[in-house]
């Protein structure tokens, strides 16, 4: 019976006193049973073995300058030699090398845009759209020029991280407000509004991310007019902020669903009309509600921008192919790759770590 | 007409016919600038082309094909192309991620610390990123006379994975399924028939061995004779005979797909076990079971009516993620599209095709997993999260 009891602890893992000490923890969840020591020995084993393997092969035999890079045949470690002479080539693509400050301080200012949004205090409709109208405004104002003596230079030359926030931004602004109107219009109270717009995401959501982005930009010339159609570029996200908007909608309208009827009942009794009703008491709610998921989408989106190097851009991925594509440089591919791993890691992996902060955070009080 | 604008009702069905003839217009608008800008093109619209052959190559099939097979022969083979890419890829994810949730499930900290490195590294990383990465590795690989082999029987090198396949023909293949689907159906009938008694376990495990049995004879016997029934792949100049190739564009796919959807698969799995009341387990020990009977007689069977839900919305994902195959150039259903508008011009019949296409696979992995769910349903209970 004493080991019924003991594997009892084993099948569920929430059984941890809250006042247990440390030491106590760590015997009773590392080193239980003779199993437990020998599962926990071998895993630390493995743990040390990746870590030195990884530390190694990033630090300790790599090379790091430009200049060393006849060393590099012989070194076992990475060759970082690639990323130091080719890394502007990654990060800003093709815009004018005289110009990268701009594209410098454009990414440092959308990506503030973006951490300034994950604070509470900017959690009102007005304060967000100006926050991210003025980020974006800048962000573009930096990156095409034409004002303030600074010159022109074409969307067909960005490239690199750059282009990579240029899109999930503009997906974002975009994709957010529509998202909105999706929700709302598929709860609508009028059957053929809510319909349409259901069939309008159920639509979008049935197709894999490539085929829409593919269709903006190969097949939109065939149905607008000329005088419509844009740039490719701006087609592309476009298509790609109306796919963001089906997911986030779902999400939004997950978090409408879960506010009690009363609620909006309450409103009407008020006397308030539709439109005061739905800023102040259904989408507050509902954000709350659906806020970790709506985090999670952005994550995700953040990561598929990947894809568009696949239509014919040049965003980070497509950039950083082309750093190693020339001359000595063909055999450090691994390295290129795991340079840019880490950018989208550091980006995604934070993001998602907040996310989760704010899961746990907005829990409280519910359970 | 002032009062009835007064009425709620008719503002409603004026905005809504408003909307209906909004829509309307806008499609009829597209549909005549299409027209125009086709005749401009001087295309012929219609699916006549289908019939035509393509004239172009491609790098992978699974059917065997010739550069003057028709368009529709060549999209069949893209279709078959990526189911074959999601069924590899599923099937490794699923696996990995099984393995993964019961790690992280552990209350050995560095244990489950291990799984969670695994997910967080994989999952936070562009699935495209990933292929390139994995592409990149493999076509690196040795060529095929300096080629890693694993027990003489697998060999990794630049051209490809090379194994060892067994040597019979389709028709014994295609009539051990046959046997094996009329069994499975047997055993469905003889379960509503005999209602689970002693008999029944009885003639199962009968059953099962007589099919294993017949179909490892048909096995035996329908191979050409004189031939070894395991043909294993064998360097015969610069490159290998025998044996089965799996280019590297797959393999890397495979890769990138198992690893990526392993990770999330893990995290459905994981919840899927968290989500079993604690009670159920409590009675089980109460009851007297061992814990390995605890855990495959209760906790996993709550576990998998938990998951399958969110499963299949991973599968329909990962299955809509084989699409990043154009990025190493394997020829999957959208490569195929992709190439057929760009040769053949007929844009909006192929896009058709095309989301018609994934339509159809992704509605299908829904129906037959909410199938699965609807069939192992307890009633009366639900996972309470």
């Amino acid at each position: 019976m004493r080991s019924g009891i003991k594997s009892l602890n084993t099948a569920s893992n929430t059984s941890a006193p809250p006042d247990a000490s440390l030491s106590h923890r760590i015997k009773r969840n590392l080193f239980d049973t003779p199993f437990d020591s020998l599962l926990t020995g071998v895993c630390g084993l493995v743990l040390a073995y990746l870590l030195y393997q990884i530390v190694d092969w990033a630090f300790l035999s790599s090379i790091w300058t430009a200049e060393q890079e006849p060393l590099c045949r012989d070194a076992s470690g990475a060759c970082w030699s690639v990323i130091d002479a080719r890394h502007r080539i990654i990060l800003f693509g093709l815009f004018p090398f005289e110009e990268h400050w701009r594209s410098t301080l454009a990414c440092v200012v959308m990506i503030g845009t973006i951490v300034a949004s994950c604070f509470p205090w900017f959690w009102t409709g007005k304060k967000l759209s100006v926050l991210w109208l003025c980020g974006f405004g800048t962000f573009y104002l930096l990156m095409h020029g034409g004002l303030f003596g600074l010159s022109v230079i074409t969307p067909e030359k960005w490239g690199g991280l750059a282009l990579t926030i240029f899109i999930f931004a503009a997906v974002s602004l975009i994709g957010m407000p529509l998202s909105i109107l999706l929700a709302l219009g598929r709860r609508s109270k009028l059957p053929i509004i809510a319909r349409m717009v259901g069939l309008f995401i159920d639509f979008f959501r049935s197709l894999p991310l490539l085929t829409i982005l593919f269709a903006a930009a190969v097949i939109t010339p065939f149905l607008l007019p000329g005088w419509l159609q844009g740039d490719k570029l701006y087609r592309v996200i476009v298509g790609f902020a109306i796919f963001f908007a089906c997911y986030q909608a779902e999400n939004i309208r997950a978090g409408l669903q879960a506010i009690p009827a009363g609620q909006d009942e309450a409103g009407l009794t008020l006397g308030l009309n539709y439109r005061q009703r739905v800023s102040r008491i259904q989408l507050p709610q509902a954000f709350r509600n659906s806020l970790p998921s709506i985090v999670n989408q952005f994550v995700i989106t953040f990561k598929e921008t990947s894809i568009v190097t696949i239509v014919g851009f040049f965003e980070i991925l497509a950039s950083g192919q082309a750093a190693y594509g020339t001359g000595q440089w063909t055999q450090h591919y691994i390295e290129v790759y795991v340079f840019i791993a880490a950018i989208y890691f550091v980006f995604v992996f934070s993001l998602s770590r907040y996310g989760a902060y704010l899961e746990k955070k907005l829990r409280v009080g519910h359970d | 007409m002032l009062t009835l604008f007064r009425n709620q009702k008719f503002r409603d069905a004026v905005l809504q016919a408003f909307v209906i003839s909004a829509v309307a217009v806008l499609i009829i608008a597209m549909i005549m600038n299409t027209r125009s800008a086709l005749e401009a093109q001087s295309l012929t619209s219609g699916f006549g082309f289908l019939e035509r052959s393509t004239g172009w190559d491609f790098s992978f099939s699974v059917l065997p094909y010739t550069i003057s097979d028709s368009y529709q022969r060549t999209l069949i083979i893209g279709i078959l192309n990526t189911l074959l890419l999601g069924f590899l890829g599923i099937s490794l994810a699923t696996i990995l991620g099984v393995v993964i949730g019961l790690v992280r499930t552990s209350k050995n900290y560095l244990f489950s610390f291990l799984g969670t490195l695994y997910v967080e590294t994989f999952r936070n990383i562009p699935l495209i990123l990933q292929g390139v990465f994995w592409y990149s590795i493999v076509s690196h690989l040795p060529r095929p006379r300096s080629a890693t082999s694993l027990g003489d029987m697998v060999f990794l090198s630049g051209r490809g994975v090379y194994f060892p396949v067994v040597n019979i023909s389709v028709a014994a293949v295609a009539t051990m399924l046959a046997l094996l689907v009329l069994w499975v159906i047997t055993l469905f009938w003889l379960r509503e028939k005999l209602d689970r008694s002693h008999m029944y376990h009885q003639i199962k495990r009968l059953g099962w061995c007589m099919v294993v049995l017949v179909v490892l004879l048909i096995g035996y016997f329908s191979h050409a004779a004189g031939t070894p029934v395991l043909d294993v792949p064998q360097l015969k100049g610069l490159n290998f005979r025998g044996g089965m190739r799996m280019p590297p564009e797959l393999t890397a796919l495979v890769i990138a797909i198992g690893l990526y959807g392993g990770a999330y698969i893990g995290e459905v799995v994981r919840a899927g076990l968290m989500s079993v009341p604690r009670g159920q387990i409590e009675a089980g020990f109460v009851s007297g079971l061992k814990s390995r009977h605890i855990f495959t007689r209760i906790r996993l069977p709550l576990a998998v009516r938990a998951v399958l839900p969110s499963l299949t919305n991973q599968y329909v994902q990962l299955m809509k993620a084989t699409t990043i195959g154009l990025v190493v150039g394997y020829s999957d259903f959208f490569m195929i599209v992709s190439t057929s508008i760009n040769q053949s011009g007929q844009t909006l019949e192929l896009l058709a095709i095309l989301m018609g296409g994934f339509l159809v696979i992704n509605l299908s992995i829904a129906y037959v997993m909410n199938s699965i769910n609807r069939r192992i349903a307890i009633k009366g209970y639900e996972v309470r999260n």
